[in-house]
């Protein structure tokens, strides 16, 4: 079955202590008809690469507020890709100044959203991009 | 009618298995996808990993929204981890009924336990199929048990139906109960306790707890020791409290799960096996008779003129065009499935579905 949900894992890397956007998102995904594992907050690049690995998403969005993302961003895809998830799409929102996004898209960020995008723009862009399911 | 598609070719598949067999978890995870699925490489992947299969220990853990089966299910698996036994977890979540959507929150409460490579922990979506969320469960735990682990949690809220069936589909069904949710214990009776083998008063450390586990065993010990006619033998579930963020009662759970395993092994293990291989033989039968029955599907326009005629036309008649009759109320469900099954096995006469349907009128 070709028209099965896309699956999207949300996760929060870095020590803030907030995950209500986080939360928000993974609800409104789910209403326009993804399936979105949520593992909380705190997550080191590691745990997230590797329930990426276990749950087989297609997408793995990365919420981070903490300022740490010129750090952990890549680490999460050079992860991604030593692990043989090429395929698996990365997205990041949060905070991020805009000076940062060039370094993100090279570590291999498909795209960094910023605190004004509409759930529905998000929902659009994986839809669009995400890997070919069979 | 060929089966293979692209990226499930024989060899590719061949190649899957083996990597997920000899330990490659993205192979297994994809594996799993394909189950959950259910594409032609599940197929595949079934037909090599069944017979691997059969040595797991299968726990389902269920009970209501909150109750802390999630939490529970990580200090089994701290516990189990403790003695180096691997352990894979399934854990379900229902998907929106509207959307198609769902949002799979398990996992929060396990992530500690993500990095460590003898545990394996999957969250599946409900997807609402009747009979499927077993189906993908049962196929999922074989999956797990193939490739070497030989506890599988399988954690579903026990709302719905099919959330049951997943827990008495397992060997060992421990129902997770809290305190202060008083009123369900009423509800928990009329469905969960039915499969129980094991009930868990969970948040022992809040007020009630002993209470409810109180109430819980004197009820249990009202129900009639045999079966009445008609229904499934009652169980007879041992009552026991844990607080799973101390794990404080987790290790007498665990052993209360090992000592079933050990204390019934042939008879109660025969009889579930039995149950859970009958649910999945007609889950998979049921998807083979929709996938030909859509395959008769012809010339619609045709079918309609020589409804309108009413003649007894000899050619056959797309399920499609019998489902419409019976939404119109101009065929009766019976007739239209029996139709459907004597055009399957070729012993049919299509032209007698209209001489039916012109025959309802009649009071019968
Ligand atoms: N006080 C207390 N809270 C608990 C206990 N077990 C779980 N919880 C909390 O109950 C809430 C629901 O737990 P969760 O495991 O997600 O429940 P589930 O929906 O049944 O999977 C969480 O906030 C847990 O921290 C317990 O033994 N005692
Ligand atoms: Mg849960």
């Amino acid at each position: 079955m070709t028209d099965r949900p896309i699956k999207v894992l949300i996760a929060k890397p870095g020590l803030d202590g907030h995950d209500r956007g986080a939360k928000v998102l993974a609800r409104g995904l789910r209403d326009e008809g993804f399936e979105v594992v949520y593992t909380g907050l705190r997550q080191t690049p590691e745990m997230i690469v590797t329930a990426a690995l276990q749950e087989d998403v297609d997408v793995v969005g990365l919420s981070i507020l903490s300022g740490a993302h010129l750090t952990l961003v890549p680490r999460v895809c050079s992860l991604l890709r030593e692990r043989g998830m090429d395929d698996v799409l990365v997205a990041t929102g949060g905070i991020i100044p805009d000076e940062d996004v060039p370094a993100l898209k090279d570590a291999g960020v498909a795209a960094v959203f910023g605190p004004g995008t509409t759930i529905t723009e998000v929902a659009e862009f994986l839809r669009a991009n995400s890997r070919p399911r069979d | 009618m060929a089966r293979t598609q692209p990226g499930a070719t024989p060899s590719a598949a061949d190649e899957l298995c083996d990597a997920a067999l000899s330990g490659d978890r993205r192979a297994l995870a994809r594996l799993l996808t394909a189950v959950e699925n259910r594409t032609p490489l599940a197929e595949a992947a079934m037909r090599r990993f069944y017979p691997m299969a059969g040595k797991a220990q299968l726990i389902g853990v269920t009970g209501p929204a909150g109750a802390g089966k999630s939490t529970l299910v990580a200090a089994l698996i701290a516990e189990l981890r403790r003695a180096e036994r691997p352990v894979a977890v399934v854990a379900v979540d229902p998907s929106s009924p509207i959307t198609g959507g769902a949002v799979l929150g398990d996992r929060v409460r396990m992530q500690a336990y993500a990095s460590d490579d003898g545990v394996f922990i999957r969250s599946m979506a409900s997807r609402g199929h009747a009979g499927g969320l077993s189906t993908a469960t049962t196929a999922a735990a074989a999956l797990f048990d193939a490739a070497g682990f030989d506890t599988v949690l399988i954690e579903t809220v026990g709302a719905g139906q099919s959330e049951v069936e997943v827990a008495a589909t397992a060997y060992t069904t421990v129902v997770v109960e809290a305190p202060e949710m008083g009123d369900e214990i009423q509800a928990i009776k009329a469905g969960l306790l039915e499969v129980a083998d094991i009930i868990v008063v969970n948040k022992g450390d809040r007020p009630g707890a002993h209470r409810t586990a109180a109430q819980l065993r004197a009820m249990l010990a009202d129900t009639p020791r045999e079966a009445r006619p008609g229904r499934p033998s009652p169980k007879h579930p041992d009552v026991l409290l844990t607080t799973a963020p101390t794990g404080e009662g987790v290790a007498e759970l665990l052993a209360a799960i090992d000592a079933r395993r050990s204390a019934e092994p042939s008879t109660a293990d025969g009889s579930v096996r039995l149950k859970r291989a009958e649910a999945q033989v007609w889950a998979v039968l049921s998807d083979r008779l929709h996938e030909r029955i859509r395959a008769l599907e012809g010339p619609i326009e045709e079918v309609a003129v020589a409804a309108q005629a009413g003649s007894g036309s000899e050619r056959s008649v797309p399920a499609a065009e019998l489902l419409r009759c019976v939404a119109a109320n101009e065929l009766d469900p019976y007739t239209a499935a029996d139709r459907l099954l004597e055009m399957l096995t070729g012993t049919g006469r299509p032209g007698t579905v209209f001489a039916n349907r012109r025959a309802r009128k009649d009071p019968t």
